[in-house]
């Protein structure tokens, strides 16, 4: 089993859907959650707040902690929220991902984790 | 005795045998690729084995379990031991039967991968082809090809793309992009005339023996035998294609004798097969279209009206702007050029050199010489290759000239 990152991605300043397509994307997507949780393939999964509710802290040169308000990338494409899955290989993992798009109404963005390396 | 040749025909089977065996293409890979170094230092001395096939899956074999011995590390010591273990079981596959090419034609024209990296692995690891003589194949650095190549492999192992040949209901999905990848490389072979010419034509064929090894594989799918067919028959015009002196020669202008009566006769066998069959595509009805022109000895005699019906078939399967435009070259034999003009200024193509070559030569059947010499132009801008565009340019000459006049 690999654990898979499948991301969802929105543009954001894009025409906010109205309320009964957002209502039936919420209903699918718990529907799909249920179904992977069933199926064994849920790992982790959530919506996230939008990007300007974000704070990034890094360490300069000096190791003093700096924090800034705002998301790492200064782009209009942010992260909306995510899954962590496992699955035996891509094909079924890219499976899950065109059920997911389907129900997130967005693309959706699925990136191997590395193998945690042996002990 | 061509070394290279033997291996692009044999080693496609020997890496496919060896993914599946040590799990990792860059193992069967390297294995091979050092078989490939062990031949050329002993077969011009000891003469070319009986089995070159099993001869170098053999030594890739060998070598591979050489390597992994040496390169182990205490590490990655559990992992050796069981690819090692697997490596003593036999390499037949035991279970229902399945050639290893077909998962690694799969693997290769996975979608997960772009069409550029599929095209390089399909030549790389079924074709046999070295990457230089890829790179120049596709005017590319060797750096730039063999990055390439990495990126891809290194997708594969990270993502986990498997080794297998996908299941029935995803079958017709998985087939597109390897035939498309065939279909890009015999294009690739035969449109392009820059570059080394001997190049040019050893695509063509590897394009058609991948396409023999589709058929081989996949017997029962009309598409991999309407895609055989297709390349067949645009092959048997490729004599008749060119002057001696590399200039451009247009179908309709062609000496038929000089077309192949082999490949011909095998390319209308096919299609007539399809026929039979009766589950249409568009590799199918294109290799169709071809078999029609094959079919009479003159372009006058040419069945426009089977043509024209055949591209109306295409066009509701595919309805791209391209299957348009060649259907508006039919329409103009059946119709008259001004009815096809009317259909082809509709189209959105601004960039391609052949909407304004056709447009242009429409324009010329209508005595509309001076737009004819503009299409002409425009046509000639956008076109990337030395001998059509020598072509155009005689065409614009000639425009413009009717224009004055």
């Amino acid at each position: 089993m690999t654990q898979y990152l499948l991301s969802v991605h929105m543009v954001e300043g894009e025409e906010v859907p109205p309320a009964e397509v957002i209502e039936q994307m919420y209903k699918d997507v718990e529907a799909f959650n249920s179904e992977i949780q069933q199926s064994g393939h849920w790992v982790f999964a959530g919506g996230l707040h939008p990007a300007n509710t974000a704070t990034v802290v890094r360490a300069d040169a000096n190791g003093d902690i700096i924090t800034t308000d705002g998301p790492f990338a200064e782009s209009k494409e942010q992260i909306g929220g995510f899954w962590v899955i496992q699955a035996k290989d891509l094909d079924e993992a890219l499976a899950l991902a065109a059920r997911a798009t389907v129900a997130c109404q967005a693309p959706v963005e699925v990136r191997p984790f590395q193998d945690e390396p042996e002990a | 005795m061509d070394i290279a040749a033997i291996f692009r025909a044999e080693s496609g089977r020997s890496v496919a045998s060896l993914v599946r065996l040590f799990g990792s293409i860059d193992v069967a890979e390297e294995a091979v690729q050092d078989a490939f170094a062990v031949a050329l230092e002993r077969w011009p001395a000891a003469g070319r084995p009986p089995n070159p096939g099993a001869w170098i899956t053999t030594t890739a074999r060998n070598r591979a379990i050489d390597r992994l011995r040496r390169e182990s590390s205490r590490h990655d010591r559990h992992a050796q031991a069981a690819l090692l273990q697997e490596a003593d079981e036999p390499l037949e596959p035991v279970g229902p039967v399945s050639d290893d090419r077909l998962r690694l034609i799969f693997t290769c024209c996975h979608p997960a991968l772009a069409p550029e990296a599929q095209i390089a692995l399909t030549l790389r690891l079924l074709g046999g082809l070295q990457t230089p003589e890829i790179a120049r194949a596709f005017l590319v650095q060797e750096t730039t090809m063999a990055a390439r190549i990495t990126r891809a492999k290194k997708k594969i192992a990270a993502a986990k793309i498997p080794y297998r040949v996908p299941g029935d209901a995803e079958l017709p999905d998985r087939l597109k992009p390897v035939l498309a990848v065939v279909y890009l490389i015999f294009n690739e072979g035969y449109t392009a005339s820059s570059g080394d010419e001997l190049i040019r034509a050893d695509l063509c064929a590897e394009a058609i023996r991948l396409a023999r090894l589709l058929v081989e594989l996949m017997p029962d799918e009309p598409e991999a035998l309407g895609l055989l067919a297709l390349l067949l028959l645009t092959e048997s015009r490729r004599a008749a294609r060119t002057e001696s002196d590399g200039r451009l020669v247009l179908l309709p202008d062609q000496d038929r004798t000089r077309w192949d009566a082999g490949l011909i006769a095998e390319g209308q066998a096919l299609v007539r097969a399809c026929l039979r069959r009766n589950r249409p595509g568009p590799y199918q009805i294109q290799a169709a279209v071809n078999a029609v022109h094959s079919d009479s000895p003159t372009a006058a005699g040419t069945d426009w009206s089977q043509i024209l019906a055949l591209y109306d078939q295409l066009l509701a399967m595919a309805p791209t702007p391209v299957v348009a435009l060649n259907r508006a070259v039919a329409l103009a034999e059946v119709k008259g050029p001004a009815a096809a003009l009317v259909e082809i200024d509709a189209l959105d193509l601004p960039d391609y050199h052949l909407f304004h070559a056709i447009r242009a030569d429409l324009l010329t059947r209508l005595a509309r010489h001076a737009e004819a010499a503009d299409a002409y132009e425009a046509a000639l801008t956008r076109a990337s290759n030395a001998a059509e565009q020598a072509f155009l340019a005689g065409r614009a000459a000639r425009a413009r000239q009717k224009a004055l006049d």
